[in-house]
């Protein structure tokens, strides 16, 4: 199946040549930080997790989304999706294989990265969060190419596979929640230190992916001569509005437990977030167009007119992907740092260097999913014809 | 195409398909050319001789030992089989102890096999005899070609050295 | 040669797995060669519990001044903020970013936040209370490691193994005190004078006060405990007739934020 992804047009040379460049910039750039160590980064003894923890959050959720196309289908047998699933799986290969990415960069010491295997313990959430995001990875691998290449000879998928397909609903579920557990269960924390972390994170999660899938969709009918359907896009376009109304409703549970209660260990970070604190507010603009953007997008999607214009749905799919970004790749992290356990301001703001290496990973990302989306576009070609 | 087996053996008759080697000069130059760079390491240093590692014991705190009491902490043949692997065990009593499951520190004195007791540290103790790390410790390394980390922490001169000058 | 690319690749791919696997395999399982005999100093100082007390009521700026000084210079603690040489220099702003602190001071409204009170009492006011790691008899720190880097002992110091580190800095997310630091910069450039007692720290590991367990190992006090004059009491809380139970028995203490569960065994003299 490999040797699909190896022909194809110019476009596609030139996207996977460009995406590969993109990478070896940062990866050149990554030789520097191993060098100079992480301080050509923006973080700091106060903010000591920045943009790499921030995009790997992130993309564990856009990861965790490809449960909302494989349960429909498998599970409650919405044949639709039959079309879509293993865009739904390759995506969450490629945004998994981010988060490892994301995390090796982030690490001090890369060359000790095998010591969480060689010591394993089982109190860090952070050993059962290798744990998870591997066998994530392993398991939308094993599925996504089994079913695809079965397709291809138009069988139906061994019967060895089924377990492996319900065992990825609950672990998609699972990587989520172990990720947000990170966060959870720290108590010097104020702002993450909230049952509804979790929850939270799910939801959002729930709206990028689908948003990001309904993306993908688009354009693969646009470029390819496989359609993915405009049933398949409207009921994402049903998943992703629900789940961002959720995700809105969540963050105003939020709101007033803090608001109401008044505890400043929780307050500071939303004033800081939201207001800025003695002056340092350099995030209240972007947040107050997170939350804004969400809510009207949220509002917005509900009209099944504006959900059934693919162009609209597209520009909404847009936003969701951009305010929960900002959500989880800018806030939440900023957020549980800042104030610091001591109460004092210090601002955090990815360097260049930290964004070309972002950027590196990122492309590295998209690479593999141009690669993955190529095999399974052209197989899916193959067996219209 | 009801009829296709794959590797797991769920399913009908795999057609047979004649196998054959496509392009097979362009596969045989390939494999040429990898064979050739896989070995690079032996032919290329043909002939050159690679001169055998002279670790020198001159340095100020060995010449002064009296001459029965030259000897390291263990023998020199056992030194030079298992240096690396003491070393890892001093570290692991000192800081932590030998059973992973038990966290406390054990200790901070090697008692080597005649009795005597040395502060287990490379700095303090190894370091202080082996003050020349350059004639000494790197001569054997870098003819094996390891790159051990150890200095890029532990210090390389020794609190007796660092007072003394 | 009858075999077909897939067979090809999977036997490629099952030979490097296995030549990986087996390396991997004889490395985690090959016996170590030596045992070492590794035995305490005679005169290491034994404690179940150590914790300190920090006589804030008669702590100055001087002593507190030299309590850092001598902590930072026996463990080789980089400063940032004051380079050796002028090449050095860096921003105020990146200084802070960089900086390694094991024991600093902080005014009462950081160092006990949210106990503050708008008319304090005038000593407070401007009192530099002395801030380490508290050294917690339940430390989330060591509840978050997924190597256990960092580790409580059995006398309660929580100890950091700067060879088993990754670098992830879960520990510095996890401590409620801001107590950790992290290398995010070459320090040796940084150290005014290297002390030979005690290793440097490399590139990407994270560290702290460790109760100077090198020196108690040596039947010495802590450092900080030894510039002090009298103002850090240093002991072992299970000790009934040790210096530390006196005072606690004597003053009223209070420790940083103990809501939380943490337990701290820093205790402070207000």
């Amino acid at each position: 199946m490999l040797e699909n992804a190896l022909v194809g047009t110019r476009r596609y040379y030139g996207l996977l040549a460009l995406l590969a460049g993109i990478f070896a910039l940062g990866f050149l750039v990554y030789l520097k930080q191993i060098q100079v160590g992480l301080g050509i980064t923006g973080m700091g003894r106060d903010v000591s997790w920045g943009f790499y923890i921030a995009q790997f959050t992130y993309l564990v959720g856009v990861a965790a989304s490809a449960v909302m196309v494989v349960l429909p289908y498998y599970l409650h047998n919405y044949k639709a999706f039959g079309r879509v699933t293993i865009l739904g799986e390759f995506l969450a290969v490629s945004a998994v294989t981010m988060c490892i990415l994301f995390i090796t960069v982030d690490l001090g010491r890369p060359d000790r990265i095998l010591n969480v295997l060689k010591y394993p313990t089982p109190n860090s959430i952070l050993f059962w969060d290798m744990v998870v995001l591997n066998g994530y990875l392993f398991l939308n691998l094993l599925i996504g190419w089994n079913v695809l290449e079965c397709e291809r000879h138009s069988v139906p998928p061994p019967k060895w596979l089924k377990p492996f397909i319900y065992l990825s609903i609950p672990w998609a579920v699972s990587i989520h929640t172990v990720t947000a557990f990170l966060y959870a269960g720290l108590p010097g924390r104020g702002y993450w230190l909230t049952a509804i972390m979790a929850p939270r994170f799910l939801s959002s999660a729930f709206a990028a992916g689908p948003s990001l899938l309904i993306l993908l969709c688009l354009l693969v009918r646009k470029y390819t001569k496989f359609d993915p359907g405009k049933e398949q896009i409207q009921s994402l376009g049903k998943i992703v509005t629900y789940a961002t109304l959720i995700n809105v409703f969540f963050f105003f549970c939020e709101v007033f437990t803090v608001f109401y209660s008044q505890i400043p260990d929780h307050l500071l970070h939303f004033q800081y977030l939201f207001g800025g604190i003695a002056g340092k507010g350099r995030l209240v603009p972007f947040m107050w167009f997170s939350i804004v953007g969400m809510t009207l997008t949220a509002l917005f999607l509900v009209n099944p007119r504006l959900r059934q214009n693919e162009t609209t749905l597209a520009a909404l799919c847009g936003m969701v992907i951009i305010t929960t970004w900002i959500d989880k790749g800018l806030g939440l992290i900023s957020g549980g740092f800042i104030p610091n356990p001591l109460e004092q301001v210090t601002e955090y703001w990815p360097t260049v260097p930290e964004a070309i290496i972002t950027l590196g990973v990122w492309a590295m990302g998209f690479l593999i999913l141009t690669v993955l989306y190529k095999i399974a576009v052209s197989i899916k070609e193959e067996i219209n014809a | 195409m009801a009829d296709y087996k794959n590797e797991f053996g769920v399913f009908a008759e795999r057609p047979k398909v004649e196998k054959k080697i496509f392009d097979r000069n362009k596969i045989f130059a390939g494999l040429a050319i990898f064979v050739v760079l896989i070995t690079i390491p032996l032919w290329q240093n043909l002939g050159k001789v690679v001169a055998a590692p002279t670790p020198s014991l001159d340095t100020p705190v060995i010449k002064k030992l009296a001459d029965k009491e030259k000897k390291c902490i263990m023998p020199t043949d056992w030194m030079r089989a298992n240096h690396m692997q003491m070393l890892v065990d001093w570290r692991d009593n000192v800081v932590r102890t030998a059973e992973q499951k038990v966290t406390t520190s054990r200790g901070r004195e090697f008692v080597a096999p005649d009795g005597k007791k040395y502060l287990a540290s490379l700095t303090n103790t190894c370091m202080e005899c082996h003050s020349n790390k350059a004639q000494f410790c790197d001569q054997c390394h870098n003819y094996a070609a390891v790159v051990p980390n150890c200095w890029g922490c532990h210090l390389e001169t020794g609190k007796k050295l660092a007072e003394a000058k | 040669m009858g075999i077909d690319r897939r067979e090809f690749i999977r036997i490629a791919g099952l030979s490097t797995l296995l030549g990986l696997g087996g390396k991997g395999a004889f490395e985690l399982l090959a016996p170590g060669r030596v045992d070492a005999e590794i035995v305490p100093k005679p005169e290491a100082k034994k404690g179940k519990r150590w914790a300190m007390v920090v006589n804030q009521k008669k702590m100055d700026d001087h002593t507190a001044r030299k309590c850092i000084e001598a902590c930072h210079r026996v463990h080789n603690v980089p400063d940032f903020t004051n380079p050796p040489n002028d090449k050095l220099k860096l921003d105020p702003a990146m200084a802070n970013r960089y900086q390694i602190k094991w024991l600093w001071t902080e005014h009462f409204h950081n160092a006990f936040p949210g106990e503050e009170q708008k008319y304090p009492q005038e000593h407070l006011a401007h009192l530099n209370f002395l801030l380490l790691c508290n050294q917690c008899n339940n430390p989330p720190c060591v509840r978050v490691c997924p190597t256990k880097a960092t580790f409580q002992r059995e006398d309660g110091i929580v100890m950091m193994d700067m060879h088993r580190c990754i670098g992830c800095r879960f520990c510095m997310a996890g401590c409620p005190y801001g107590s950790r630091s992290f290398n995010w910069k070459d320090p040796r450039p940084y150290i005014k004078e290297t002390f030979p007692g005690y290793p440097t720290r490399e590139l990407g590991v994270v560290e702290k006060c460790n109760f100077c367990a090198e020196r108690l190992a040596q039947g010495l006090e802590p450092a900080c405990v030894e510039v002090s004059g009298g103002l850090l009491i240093f002991g072992d809380l299970e000790d009934e007739k040790s210096q530390v139970r006196e005072y606690l028995r004597k003053y009223f203490t209070i420790r940083r934020k103990a809501h939380l569960g943490t337990n701290p065994q820093v205790y402070y003299i207000v």
